[in-house]
């Protein structure tokens, strides 16, 4: 059983239902709060969806600052598995944790609706139960769901497989090569924007986002640590 | 009076009063004379604030009280009725549902952001200060036309701003209406209604008790933002009324959601007797409201409570709608375990005063009292008004009108794109995909179904959930309109499978001193209770909103009912869409020639006129028993009530599917057949009542029939779903109606983005 923490900033507004689906999938999952520097020997950290500390700047730029984000950079310099859902991206480009940044939508307005997104990548520790080429539909609701980086980045991106989700069928906000989720270069730091832990259940109108927390579950979430020195040092800057 | 206190006295700079500043105020001469009566003197400045905001029509109810009081309230169901922040209803294993609706009409209509984001900050608030977290938001919207640019303004400023505040704090909207007319163009109607979830044993109320308890503010500072606003709610829109701007509050979701997370803490910590939103009048109301619920006096020492700005007034402080603030009472011995609930959560508590035994409502600046008023006769003397009722004979004579013959009558395959295109019809996704639908990981069914449906995470129940009202029928006919509103949330609920459990309202109208107006009221009010009480489902409560007014006249009425049901499995929930190519589709119920009041008239003519369709509860009633049982047996796909538009409309609806579908069914329809023997344009678009939409597998067939003749409905079978991207065919006896389903979906799903420019 792993240990999951799951961040509680203030403004986090999918912490419960993310807890949930980590126990769900039978992991001993628990709340740690912005504030605390402990982790509690978490074998894998999430970071929730929300508007942390309002996001009245830019989303995430505040929450990178918080006390609790200090152990998380460690924890993933270390090699432990992180996802960041939605917010939890957007504070993990914004902590230098993954590469890009995410911009507002290309229609400048909020978008709650359901998007289809194909599994590139099933190596993360949050994929792994994925098929290849797989396509899921999951809900997004985001008003900076716009991933963005430099060509340059995105073509080393793209060369090295580290865009794990793409959108199918058409692309919602505008994301640079229709990117919905990203990794790092460990491949154990994972960013997704639409929501798996809102389709985890044939009443929700399917399950296709229950896989990514048995991923995590199954996965040995330490195995990238020998590929530490892999890790960008860029996207290492808190 | 406390033996030896001093009476009140002005505060320096408080201006006389006079009659012109007691106009301003908003009270009349004759409410003047009662002030002074009561408290045996004049008022001082501060106490004119406190009796013009509580005595205000926001506040007191005073012209609708005696027509709410018909309202039936009670039930086995019922755990809270009116006069709480919230209705309760009871639900399985322990569970509770707290819901409400209401209105932010005025200040939406001088800033559209700021009024509707408010809006849902407040009717949130009125959720958790009863110990529940709120699970879903709704809202109904009225607007003019979207063909003038200042409606498309007003329309894309309400809809960001509901988004923007319920998408920070993380409740998910599941659903809506949104109509449009002319009536709306200068006074818009932005109803929001907040649903929350609790364990009857958590329930807590707002009565202030136990003498020497303190009084703490939670929450955000106050500022000089909404003061007035109760009375600013409660007088007609002018071309004046762009100057009330500064008195529109501006909320803050992510303090919203902090006060949130540290009000329910605060409940389940045990530390507070008490606990009340500070909404309309802010201070001044939910202190009073409280003192007089619990039978208790209070005393505030206004120079305590953190204000935003150096120098406002106890006037401005006890008026001040500033946002995010709660009351608590809570034991001396507990403030401390307060202060530090509230501090996790990166707000304040600070104690300003405490519950006394005298039943004064007290409040001092310092050693000053500035006010000085018998509490229990502050919210109760206030005095009641039993306005005449009389129907505009203009009404009268257009429910008996018909519109002109069209010179040439459209095939009524082209009236039927016509009505998909017409934005009171036209599918609102433009606006719902603006609102997180699927935070909290609960939604069944989300906004574009009959009803919202969540289920309960740890139960196997789910909540079903709608807001709905016909402005049209109300203006015709007010008794059946209100009825209609009830009829209609009803079927809604029952289309999911549930089972319709008790109603909020919102009743929206022009100024009660107008006889046409009150009559409206009356009557619709009249239709809602009869209706309630067919269908057993008692009115918990909500909120009335005069004066919607603008220099054009008054809106069309719309007294909106919010509907909560219960599916007893929510993994049961029916879906309004087809699903399966090869399924029986059924029509429920019976079609009348009754195009008076209808979306067609109105789409195809502009008239808007006519006797509405009339409701039979008894009808209503059955059709609501057998969807609720035929889903309980899982006889059905998919179930879609026929409203607005009439049958050719949600037939169209069950074929088109949802707006992210890529593609929908085709139908084979045949309506040679069906019930009277009626003209095709009186066939698909009369909006009869009592009337629904079914598919089910073949399989099925026998035993949706026959449960329907066991429970006297109407029910015959029509035909069949066909292929996914097929054709919506319907045969009538003297035309054909046929489309391919893609035609009809690029219609329905583009009118409403077209207009807003996309």
């Amino acid at each position: 059983m792993k240990r999951v923490a799951v961040i509680v900033f203030p403004g986090s507004n999918c912490d419960a239902e993310t807890l949930a689906a980590a126990r769900a999938a039978g992991s001993d999952a628990y709340f740690v709060w912005h504030r605390d520097t402990d982790l509690r020997q978490a074998d894998v950290v999430i970071l929730p969806g929300g508007f942390s500390y309002g996001d009245y700047l830019r989303s995430g730029a505040i929450a990178r600052f918080s006390k609790v984000m200090g152990a998380v950079a460690e924890h993933a310099r270390a090699g432990g598995a992180v996802l960041g859902i939605c917010n939890g991206f957007q504070i993990l480009c914004e902590a230098g944790l993954l590469p890009g940044g995410l911009m507002r939508n290309a229609r400048l307005r909020f978008l709650s609706r359901p998007v289809w997104v194909r599994v590139e990548q099933t190596d993360t520790p949050f994929t792994c139960f994925y098929e290849p080429g797989e396509v899921l539909e999951l809900p997004v609701a985001h008003g900076d769901g716009r991933y963005v980086v430099d060509p340059r980045t995105a073509t080393e991106l793209e060369a090295t497989d580290r865009v794990v989700w793409r959108y199918v069928r058409d692309n919602p906000n505008g994301s640079t090569n229709e990117i919905a989720g990203v990794t790092n270069a460990g491949r154990n730091v994972v960013g997704i924007m639409p929501h798996p832990e809102r389709r985890d259940a044939p009443a929700l109108g399917g399950q296709d986002g229950a896989r990514v927390f048995h991923s995590m579950e199954a996965r040995h979430a330490t195995q990238h640590v020998a590929d530490v020195r892999a890790v960008d040092d860029r996207h290492l800057r808190v | 009076m406390t033996p030896g206190a001093p009476r009140p006295t002005p505060f320096p700079g408080d201006p006389p009063i006079t009659p012109q500043l007691v106009r301003e105020h908003s009270l009349t001469a004759t409410e003047y004379e009662r002030i002074t009566a009561l408290l045996g003197r004049a008022p001082t400045f501060a106490e004119l604030g406190v009796f013009s905001a509580l005595w205000s029509e926001h506040c007191s109810y005073k012209h609708s009280r005696p027509v709410l009081k018909t309202f039936p309230t009670t039930g086995p169901q019922v755990v809270q009725g009116p006069g709480e922040n919230a209705g309760v209803l009871r639900l399985p294993d322990g569970w509770a549902v707290a819901f409400k609706i209401e209105s932010h009409n005025h200040p939406s209509a001088v800033e559209p952001y700021q009024g509707a984001a408010t809006g849902v900050g407040g009717i949130l608030r009125d959720v958790f200060t009863m110990g529940a977290r709120p699970v879903a938001v709704l809202n109904s919207l009225r607007f003019g036309r979207l063909d003038e640019a200042r409606n498309r303004y007003l329309f894309a400023g309400v809809v960001k701003g509901v988004g923007d505040y319920g998408n920070c704090v993380g409740v998910p909207t599941l659903g809506g209406e949104v109509d449009f007319g002319p009536s709306y163009g200068g006074n818009p109607l932005v109803n929001a209604m907040c649903v929350g979830l609790l364990k009857e044993q958590d329930l807590i109320k707002a009565a202030a008790h136990g003498v020497g308890n303190v009084l703490l503010v939670v929450g955000s500072r106050t500022g000089r933002d909404g003061i007035h606003g109760a009375s600013f709610a409660s007088e007609e829109l002018t071309k004046e009324s762009e100057r009330r701007r500064p008195q529109v509050q501006v909320g803050d979701p992510f303090t919203e959601k902090l006060l949130l997370e540290a009000s329910l803490a605060l409940i389940a910590s045990g530390h507070i007797v008490a606990i009340q939103d500070m909404g309309a009048a802010g201070l001044t109301s939910s202190s009073a409201e409280m003192a007089a619920r619990g039978g208790v006096g209070v005393e505030i020492d206004l120079s305590l409570v953190p204000t935003r700005e150096p120098g406002m007034t106890p006037y401005e402080i006890l008026l001040s709608e500033s946002q995010e603030r709660m009351l608590v009472v809570a034991p001396p011995d507990r403030v401390a375990q307060v202060q530090a609930i509230a501090e996790k959560w990166d707000l304040t508590a600070t104690p300003i005063g405490r519950v006394t035994n005298d039943g004064m409502y007290r409040a001092k600046w310092k050693d000053q009292v500035v006010v000085e008023i018998p509490g229990q006769q502050l919210i109760d003397d206030c005095p009641v008004y039993y306005p005449e009722a009389q129907e505009d004979p203009a009404i009268t004579e257009l429910r008996g009108r018909a519109p002109h013959p069209a010179s040439r009558i459209s095939h009524p395959a082209e009236l039927l794109l016509t009505l998909l295109d017409h934005p009171p019809i036209a599918s609102k996704h433009w606006v719902y995909e603006q609102y997180d639908s699927t935070v909290q990981a609960g939604t069944v069914i989300g906004p574009g179904g009959d009803a919202g449906v969540i289920r309960i995470r740890d139960a196997a129940f789910g909540l079903a959930v709608t807001v709905d009202c016909n402005s049209r029928y109300v203006l015709l006919d007010p008794y059946e309109g209100g009825k209609a509103a009830v009829a209609e949330a009803a079927r809604n609920i029952a289309c999911t499978g549930a089972r319709p459990l008790g109603i909020t309202d919102c009743l929206n109208f022009g100024s009660p001193e107008r006889p046409s107006v009150f009559y409206q009221f009356r009557e619709s009010c009249r239709g809602i209770a009869d209706a309630c009480r067919a269908l057993d489902t008692p009115v918990t409560g909500g909120n009335v909103s005069f004066y919607n007014e603008s220099p054009t006249g008054a809106v069309d009425p719309a007294p909106v009912v919010g509907m909560v049901g219960l599916l007893s499995r929510a993994d049961r929930a029916v879906p309004s869409h087809a699903r399966a190519a090869g399924d029986i589709v059924f029509v429920l119920g019976e079609t009348r020639a009754e195009l008076g009041g209808s979306q067609l008239w109105e789409a195809v003519q502009g008239f808007v006129g006519g006797q509405p369709p009339r409701v039979d509860l008894a009808v209503e009633r059955r059709l609501v028993d057998y969807l609720v049982a035929a889903a309980e047996r899982g006889l059905l796909r998919s179930a879609h009530d026929c409203s607005q538009g009439g049958l050719g409309v949600t037939l169209a609806e069950v074929a088109m599917g949802g707006p992210y579908d890529e593609t929908g069914f085709g139908l084979d329809i045949d309506l040679t057949t069906y019930g009277l023997r009626l003209a095709a344009v009186d066939l698909l678009f009369s909006e009869s009542h009592g009337r629904a939409v079914v598919t089910c597998p073949s399989e099925r067939t026998t035993a949706v029939a026959a449960l329907a003749q066991e429970l006297g409905v109407p029910a015959q079978r029509v035909g069949t779903v066909a292929e996914r991207g097929g054709a919506v065919r319907v045969r009538l006896r003297d035309a054909t109606v046929e489309h391919p389903v893609d035609r009809l979906r690029q219609v329905y799903f583009s009118s409403v983005s077209r207009r807003m420019g996309d």
